[in-house]
């Protein structure tokens, strides 16, 4: 038998997220220590400098960004992890990857908050944060892993993503995921495909590099390899050069949104359980939605027609998908470790669909099965 | 300009947006010259800059460049040579943006000794933003936010460079040419942290306020005040109040950060391998 088994071992979330962006290619990784995202940069610290890779453990947050951007723009894959007020003080610069079009992943493994809150306590607080964080009108993408598992391969996607539409990729997990130990298996090399940033054709004569191709993203040239240009955080033309202009200013806003907007099934990932023949749904992501999980189980047992609907990808938010699922459904019923906020973005795509309901727990704890069990009793 | 330095500006992108008088272009033209006399290979150089006046100038510079945020330029040229240390790389920061908001990156830069030159444009001022005060504008100055005069006590920012580990620290105006040409070079020459202080005016958002005069009062004003360190010497304390130092201030021997890194993980790699 010379069969290849693939690699199983009992690994936590947080090194599955490393483990993840070594699979991916990243090289590179900037960042200051905050619980509970800690292991992934000791973890990084351990094994990038054995690959040929670059650690580097900078002075705050703000500069761990900015050193992420900086190595991305010199053309390693790069990530930063941090946790509550640590993705606060990122917020920024990740600005300034959205605008200026630097693809790097960002891991905020939430913590209980504001400020400095509960250190090591589990919340979903950051939802809104990780859309709306920084200053201005801007696409995100965020993505919310549910297992161990997840946690490896989504950092794989967040990775895809980010260098397929050039744009900072937020990889949003919680103390739960991320302190979790469970059974994973890794891919063999190549078995998860990989991409790579789109370069330029080699000996253009001018390089435009804000030029997109017809799927809104224009070709990357690595610093020093060649194609001298500009990058700024300012409103920019196709050249790189700042612009006060405002058709130059609008067209650029709107390219940014439809690079991502136009391509939403490459990014929206989500997944269902017992949702076809249900009158109710549970909407739930990260940790809580293992609780729903087995809440559902519960409830089916006792004969109540329920099912899970989980946003894997909870920015760009998946309308679309819930606006189907409320047509179907009597009610909605959304546990989220926060005072609602997803929620928000379940009865705005629900419009006049289902009812929607609330599950909402900020003690610091996880939201329990028997607690979802309960809530959906009450529907 | 000599026609030969022509290649490092992006001529298109000229006139600048600084006002007249300023003492900026005086510092990109001494920068390109000395670029020019290092003969640095164009697309392996990166030149970072922050946010303020000054850091408008990679915008005119045909290099690979990069425009940041405020403060932060150090750091993205951190990220920027540890992922690439055959580049050479320059930050161009404003007094504010480098010790201000940038001050925590710029001393762990120095700490570092990260193979970065940083020149400071020091105009006393927040020039961008209509001349608020900055940790480097004197003690009695006057600015939009010290309107009856500041009473706080400004840095140093050669001996904070210094004592935070920069291995390469000087000093001219925008008077002295020559020697900031020379400066530059040789910080850039420099393995390691470099920090080349440029005293510069900004007759309009500093000088207005301050009846500083022309632009060309200013510069004699930095002719007259900055004193070159081999003179400084021979010099009683007292003729030297109310002047500063200009010249080389500091240079040491220490470890390059990348190179060190490389050295470091190489070994790493060895026995690791079992090598
Ligand atoms: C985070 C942040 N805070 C404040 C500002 C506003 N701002 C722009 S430039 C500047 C200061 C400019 O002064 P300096 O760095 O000395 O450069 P100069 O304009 O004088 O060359 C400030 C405060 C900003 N852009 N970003
Ligand atoms: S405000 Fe001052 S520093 Fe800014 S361009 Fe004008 S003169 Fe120069």
């Amino acid at each position: 038998m010379n069969e290849v088994l693939p690699l199983a071992r009992l690994m936590q979330g947080n090194e599955a997220i490393a483990e993840g962006a070594l699979a991916a290619g990243a090289r590179f990784f900037a960042g200051y220590p905050i619980t509970p995202s800690t292991e992934i940069a000791e973890i990084l610290a351990e094994k990038l400098p054995l690959l040929g890779g670059r650690f580097i453990q900078m002075e705050d947050e703000i500069a761990s960004m900015a050193a992420v951007i900086g190595a991305s723009l010199a053309g390693i894959k790069s990530l930063t992890a941090t946790s509550g007020p640590g993705f606060s003080l990122k917020q920024e610069n990740i600005g300034f990857a959205v605008i200026a079009e630097i693809p790097c992943v960002v891991v905020n493994v939430q913590r209980y908050g504001p400020s400095t809150g509960i250190p090591t306590a589990p919340a979903q607080g950051d939802v809104m944060q990780a859309r709306w964080g920084t200053h201005g009108d801007h696409p995100a993408i965020a993505l919310c892993p549910a297992s161990v598992q997840e946690a490896f391969t989504l950092t794989v996607q967040a990775f895809n993503l980010s260098e397929k539409f050039r744009t900072p990729v937020i990889l949003l997990t919680d103390e739960v995921i991320g302190h979790l130990r469970e059974r994973v298996v890794l891919p063999g090399p190549g078995e998860l495909p990989v991409i790579n940033r789109k370069k330029p054709p080699a000996g253009l004569k001018v390089y435009y590099p804000y030029r997109p191709d017809a799927d809104g993203v224009p070709p990357m040239a690595n610093f020093c390899e060649g194609y001298r240009y500009h990058v700024t955080g300012l409103v920019h033309d196709e050249s790189g050069f700042p612009s006060t202009s405002p058709d130059v200013a609008e067209r650029l806003m709107i390219r940014l949104n439809n690079k991502i907007m136009n391509n939403l099934d490459e990014i929206i990932l989500t997944e269902s359980f017992l949702t076809e023949d249900a009158e109710i749904a549970v909407i739930a992501y990260g940790a809580v939605s293992r609780s729903a999980r087995r809440a559902v189980k519960e409830a089916r047992a006792a004969g109540i027609k329920v099912g899970l609907f989980r946003p894997v990808t909870i920015w760009p938010f998946p309308e679309r998908e819930v606006a189907e699922l409320s047509g179907r459904v009597r009610a909605l019923l959304v546990p989220e470790m926060n005072l609602g906020q997803l929620k928000l973005e379940v009865e705005r795509s629900a419009g006049h669909g289902a009812k929607v309901a609330g599950l909402c727990k900020v003690n610091g704890e996880l939201i329990t099965p028997g607690e979802i069990l309960e809530a959906i009793r009450q529907l | 300009m000599q026609e030969k330095l022509k290649k490092y500006l992006r001529l298109e992108r000229l006139p600048h947006i600084w006002c007249p008088g300023c003492g900026n272009g005086i510092l990109l033209g001494a920068f390109v010259r000395a670029v020019g006399q290092l003969g640095l290979d164009q697309n392996n150089t990166v030149v970072v800059s922050g946010i303020g006046c000054s850091s408008r100038a990679t915008g005119y510079l045909d290099f690979n460049t990069l425009h940041t945020t405020h403060g932060r330029a150090l750091a993205f040229a951190t990220g920027i040579k540890v992922a690439r240390p055959e580049a050479s790389v320059f930050v161009l920061m404003g007094d504010g943006d480098a010790a201000a908001i940038g001050g925590n990156h710029l001393i762990h830069a120095a700490r570092r000794n990260i193979d970065i030159t940083a020149i400071i444009f020091n105009n006393s001022i927040y020039g961008m933003t209509g001349g608020q005060y900055s940790p480097l504008t004197p003690q009695g100055s006057r600015a939009t936010t010290a309107p009856h005069g500041l009473f706080e006590r400004p840095f140093d920012l050669a001996e904070l460079a210094k004592a935070a580990g920069a291995t390469y620290v000087a000093r001219a105006t925008t008077y002295h040419t020559g020697l900031l040409t020379r400066l530059i070079k040789a910080g850039a020459g420099h393995k390691g942290f470099s920090l080349i202080e440029v005293i510069t005016a900004c007759p309009v958002s500093y000088g207005r306020r301050n009846r500083s005069g022309s632009a060309y009062d200013m510069l004699v004003w930095q002719k007259e005040h900055g004193v070159p360190v081999e003179k400084a010497a021979k010099m009683k304390p007292e003729e030297m109040r109310g002047k500063f130092l200009i010249g080389e201030l500091h240079r040491a021997e220490a470890p390059e950060y990348t190179e060190a890194y490389e050295r470091f993980t190489g070994e790493l790699q060895r026995s690791f391998k079992g090598e």
